[in-house]
């Protein structure tokens, strides 16, 4: 009975950050039909953002906990929108109209450059900003214990899913959005300025990228790399899921997260696996993710 | 929409050009090699991570301190008995090489350092992967290389007949041997035994070899759980509630860099550690970083006697002090390790007898089976045909005071011959069979 | 008798220069031609299924299994002809990569990328548990022969040049005439518009699945290459950013011709290794903005600077 429990509270846990680090790739993937490897990028600036910025403040003297965490949001939202700004205007619309292929290499070669224009600001010593995490201490549940700082997380996540689910289904820029997913061409022929909102999408997209690293970087030591481990956690949500659906990347993260509880609690030899299994699990029987949209076909 | 891109037929001429002008001077480039190095210099190559997760906690700090030693060899400022300048006389000169990329890369890497760049030495390798991958083609090219760092008890078990392969450190077999003699000797009455390691080569051999270690010494101990998260995988909630529901007295781990103090962190804020007592196999790394964060008592090991456990020397108070100033922190284990190569290095050279530049020949054969000073104090390479070093390996406690810092108490040692299989003998087995020829006093 | 197109005499003499190099090249750069050359060949299955309109982020699952064969088939089975280990991974790959196909070729674009990397990292987990194989630190590969022949010492990087190229030059000349064939032809209908192909009666998924196929044999002849030259095999062959690899040498080179692969693994090798030289603190920066570059100005990739004189003039 207790692990079962574990396996509830681990497994929300673990999904509502993969939420948080898949939301923002699946805006972007369906607006723009950009499979964006660059995201773990943004996730990383996000996390060294936040650590240096929490590191600074400590290191200075401060000791407000509100504080810390406004520079944990705020850095990370605004390295976010600005490196997505510069990314999207510089070097992704120099791409639009082209294969959608070659997008995918610009994103990869965007990551790699990424991962070393880090690596020369900030060093490779790892950030170690734990203390907002160690700030917000533990609940006791028997032998259980729960940080109180994942509580947050979870409760972070539920936020930004809600406030993009609105934003998505009940706000007029939201049903353009929508329309720009289920056809752009239609859309643009309906006097929809596709570009501006490609701009917009990228620029939240990123943004929601860092703040899942921002909120991430006291938990763990921000060292280089991250970024590349974050990424194909976050496409095997996002698929499994359905591109383009808010909901879709919260059930995907939901299944995903209590799949791999459930494996460390009891089968830890399939944890490496469990994530893939799952995603290929779900496209054998819906075969574009759980809320995807079968695009129709062009004859 | 969209303004088309496509080149204009002067910009295609110009890219053209420019292109076939970069693939051929890349072929002559390839052709002509690299220019040896100058008359009166000795070039080492030296290859540690630069990129990645390992960089942080130990590629750059080793290459910092490969820095740091270099230059006081070249000016002749290092303590006796190394305080001549250069090594034979010849000036140092370093080729830095990111060790990323996996072994296939570093075997080329590794011929690329020898054939196209003519260093006259390498020294290097974190990875264990890599030293396996590597240490074939050393003995191919007839190279003098010497492995600083990777703890894989494979590596000279299947390397045959070595002649220019060494290691200067000491292996995972080593770490875990020593591990479980300070449990015997500083917690005798404790049954439930819990590990995390990382799910990867290391991690495996590491609790194998802590789990036959501690059933020889305290048969009776329970091994409650293992979790073995991923590399890298940096957020360890569920690994931690599921260690909790087993309610351990020890957890033991082999994790490294920044998943170690994430772990560390994370599990004493979620009061893991306050039910149970880490033990930190390569916990010397975060000596100067974890500060309040790990709990007084937790058990770190650093790989034998290196970083804040280098005994009191000349050449160790020289090296703490030499670093600190160049580098702003102490040194870690990774940096005390890098420091004895390239003293095993002048070593070999200052005394192989030879006239100007020794070749590798010489080197190897200076260095198989020496004894030698270093930061850690005496090295000898006894194991391994003369190729690999044996060393004690210390454990101690991690204290920390916001006005004292941190500091080491309760340390142990253990000398080489306890901790390490005599040669001709399986790890494994040896453990197994109960450790015969050990000598622990 | 089939006459020998322009093309295939090209390859052919080609092929011959890159053997004969071995002769005056310094050892390091025939050990790298011999690991581009092998590297080309994994490249070629990605252009195959490139040519059909997907992308395939788990090419690394072949080129793993081949080089696992070679060094499993050394080290337990006790064959030593490097040829029989090639052949061995090969049919340790096609048999797999029949069972795949039948899943994969109902996928296409994202879903059939992730697909073939969850596979490709699903293996990488297996070897990264199994102790036995030495999880990730791999194992060493046995000295090859081939069909007798033992290469003295030294001149063991010009006979793996040498079997890299024979084999090479094979795959290119099958691939030459397979894209001119009704089988690639029908590949490149697909990439347009497969619901036309399935009108005009063709099996849509018969004709991937058999491209499918032959393209997990290319990589695993690139793997098997591979392991036999650097004389080690690790999981990380089967990583996911090892495929990345080889789809974008696939991209650096476009689809347009069969030596394409070749040109752009030549290329993204030595580039990659310089800059590993010349910036070993940055040397990802210059990959990713050397990428960029040819991306932006090429994105038919290198090959098409060579045709621009083909193509009428706007």
């Amino acid at each position: 009975m207790l692990t079962i429990w574990a396996i509830l509270i681990d497994g929300l846990i673990y999904a509502s950050w993969l939420f948080l680090v898949a939301a923002g790739l699946t805006v972007i993937y369906g607006v723009m039909r950009i499979l964006n490897m660059a995201h773990g990028s943004l996730y990383a600036l996000g996390a060294y953002a936040s650590a240096s910025s929490i590191g600074w403040y400590y290191a200075s003297g401060g000791d407000q906990l509100w504080i810390a965490f406004a520079l944990l949001a705020g850095c990370a939202i605004v390295i976010g929108a600005i490196a997505g700004f510069i990314m999207e205007r510089g070097i992704l619309r120099l791409m639009y109209g082209r294969d959608e292929v070659l997008m995918l290499i610009v994103t990869f070669a965007l990551l790699l450059i990424l991962e070393d224009l880090m690596k020369l600001v900030w060093g490779t010593t790892p950030y170690f900003a734990y203390q907002p995490y160690a700030a917000l201490g533990r609940f006791n549940f028997g032998v259980l214990t729960v940080s109180g700082y994942q509580i947050m997380v979870v409760g972070v996540s539920v936020v930004v899913g809600t406030i993009l689910w609105f934003w998505l289904e009940r706000t007029r820029t939201g049903k353009i959005l929508r329309s720009i997913i289920h056809d752009r061409e239609v859309s643009e022929a309906m006097g929809v300025n596709v570009r501006r909102m490609f701009t917009m999408t990228f620029v939240i997209g990123a943004s929601l990228g860092a703040i899942a690293g921002g909120v991430t970087a006291p938990i763990i030591s921000v060292v280089p790399g991250i970024g590349v481990e974050v990424i194909v956690v976050a496409f095997a949500v996002v698929v499994t899921g359905g591109l383009g659906s808010i909901t879709g990347a919260a059930i995907g993260a939901l299944i995903v997260g209590l799949a791999r509880a459930a494996s460390i609690h009891t089968m830890p030899e399939l944890e490496l696996f469990i994530i893939y299994a799952v995603m290929a699990l779900v496209l054998i029987f819906r075969p574009n993710g759980l809320f995807g949209q079968a695009t129709a076909r062009k004859i | 929409m969209g303004h088309s891109l496509q080149p204009k037929p002067w910009q295609r001429t110009l890219l053209g050009t420019a292109t076939s002008l970069a693939i051929a001077s890349g072929g002559i480039m390839g052709f002509a090699g690299s220019a040896s190095a100058q008359e009166g210099t000795f070039k080492v190559g030296l290859v540690t991570f630069l990129s990645g997760g390992a960089s942080g906690p130990f590629g750059v700090p080793a290459a910092q301190a490969a820095e740091t030693v270099i230059k006081a060899i070249n000016e002749g400022t290092l303590p006796a008995p190394y305080n001549t300048k250069g090594v034979n006389g010849l000036q140092l000169e370093s080729v830095v090489i990111d060790e990323a990329g996996g072994p296939t890369k570093q075997v080329e890497e590794y011929r690329n350092l020898v054939q196209r760049q003519n260093v006259d030495a390498v020294i290097g390798y974190i990875s264990s992967g890599d030293c396996l991958a590597v240490s074939p083609v050393a003995e191919e090219l007839k190279t003098f290389t010497i492995a600083f760092d990777c703890g894989t008890p494979r590596l000279f078990p299947e390397l045959e007949s070595p002649k220019y392969f060494f290691r200067t450190g000491l292996d995972a077999t080593a770490d875990n041997v020593g591990a479980a003699h300070y449990l015997k000797e500083t917690r005798p009455d404790i049954t439930r035994v819990a590990g995390i390691q990382q799910n990867y080569a290391w991690g495996q051999d590491s609790w194998n070899d802590f789990q036959l270690s501690m059933k020889q010494l305290m048969p009776g101990t329970e091994f409650v759980d293992n979790q073995t998260p991923q590399i890298f995988q940096g957020s360890y909630g569920t690994e931690i509630s599921a260690l909790q529901t087993s309610r351990p007295e020890i957890v033991h781990s082999s994790m490294w860099g920044g998943d170690m103090e994430a772990f560390v962190a994370q599990a004493n804020v979620r009061g893991l550690l306050d039910q149970a007592t880490a033990v930190l196999t390569t916990g010397e790394s975060g000596f100067n970083r974890f500060k309040d964060q790990a709990p007084d008592g937790t058990i770190i090991g650093g790989r034998g006697p290196f970083g804040a456990f280098m005994p009191d020397n000349d050449l160790s108070e020289w090296f703490s002090k030499a670093y600190e100033a160049q580098h702003g922190v102490p040194p870690s284990y990774p940096s005390s390790k890098m420091a004895q190569a390239l003293l095993a290095l002048k070593y070999a050279a200052d005394n192989s007898g030879a006239e100007g530049k020794p070749s590798d020949e010489q080197l190897a054969s200076t260095l198989k089976s020496a004894t030698f000073e270093s930061v850690s104090g005496t090295v000898r390479m006894a194991l391994s045909g003369g190729h690999q070093a044996l060393q004690p390996m210390y454990y101690g406690e991690y204290h920390y005071s916001p006005e004292t810092g941190p500091e080491l108490r309760n340390v142990r040692s253990y000398t080489g011959a306890c901790v390490s299989p005599p040669d001709g003998h399986d790890a494994q087995e040896w453990i197994k069979n109960g450790f015969p020829e050990a000598n622990c006093n | 008798m089939m006459r020998l197109q322009k093309t295939e005499i090209l390859l052919v003499v080609t092929a011959l220069a890159l053997g004969l190099s071995s002769l005056i090249s310094p050892d390091w750069l025939v050990f790298t031609s011999t690991l581009a050359v092998a590297a080309a060949l994994v490249v070629m299955g990605v252009v195959m299924l490139m040519r059909a309109g997907l992308i395939s982020f788990g090419q690394g699952l072949f080129y793993c299994i081949g080089g696992y064969a070679v060094g499993l088939g050394g080290r337990f089975l006790g064959v030593t002809d490097a040829l029989a280990l090639v052949g061995m991974g090969i049919v340790a790959t096609v048999a797999l990569a029949m069972l795949l196909g039948l899943l994969l070729t109902r996928y296409r674009e994202i879903f059939f990328a992730m697909l073939t990397l969850a596979f490709s990292m699903i293996l990488y987990g297996i070897l990264v548990k199994s102790h036995g194989l030495g999880s990730t630190d791999g194992f060493g590969v046995v000295d090859w022969s081939i069909l007798g022949y033992q290469p003295d010492q030294g001149d063991e990087s010009a006979t793996g040049l040498w079997l890299a190229v024979v084999l090479a030059l094979a795959a290119a000349l099958f691939l030459n005439r397979y894209f001119q064939s009704s089988l690639g032809l029908a590949c490149e209908a697909i990439r347009e518009n497969e619901v036309r192909v399935e009108y005009m009666g063709i099996s849509r998924r018969q004709v991937l699945y058999i491209n499918y196929v032959i393209a997990a044999a290319l990589g695993s002849i690139g793997g098997s290459l591979t392991a036999l030259t650097a004389g080690h095999v690790d999981p990380t062959m089967a990583y996911w950013t090892i495929s990345g690899e080889f789809v974008f040498i696939a991209l650096l080179g476009g689809t347009g011709h069969v030596a394409a692969p070749f040109i752009a693994a030549f290329i993204f090798i030595l580039v990659r290794t310089y800059a590993v030289e010349l910036f070993p603190n940055s040397w990802q920066l210059i990959l990713g903005v050397v990428l960029l570059l040819i991306i932006l100005f090429l994105p038919k990739g290198i090959w098409s600077l060579f045709t621009r004189k083909q193509r009428a003039q706007a």
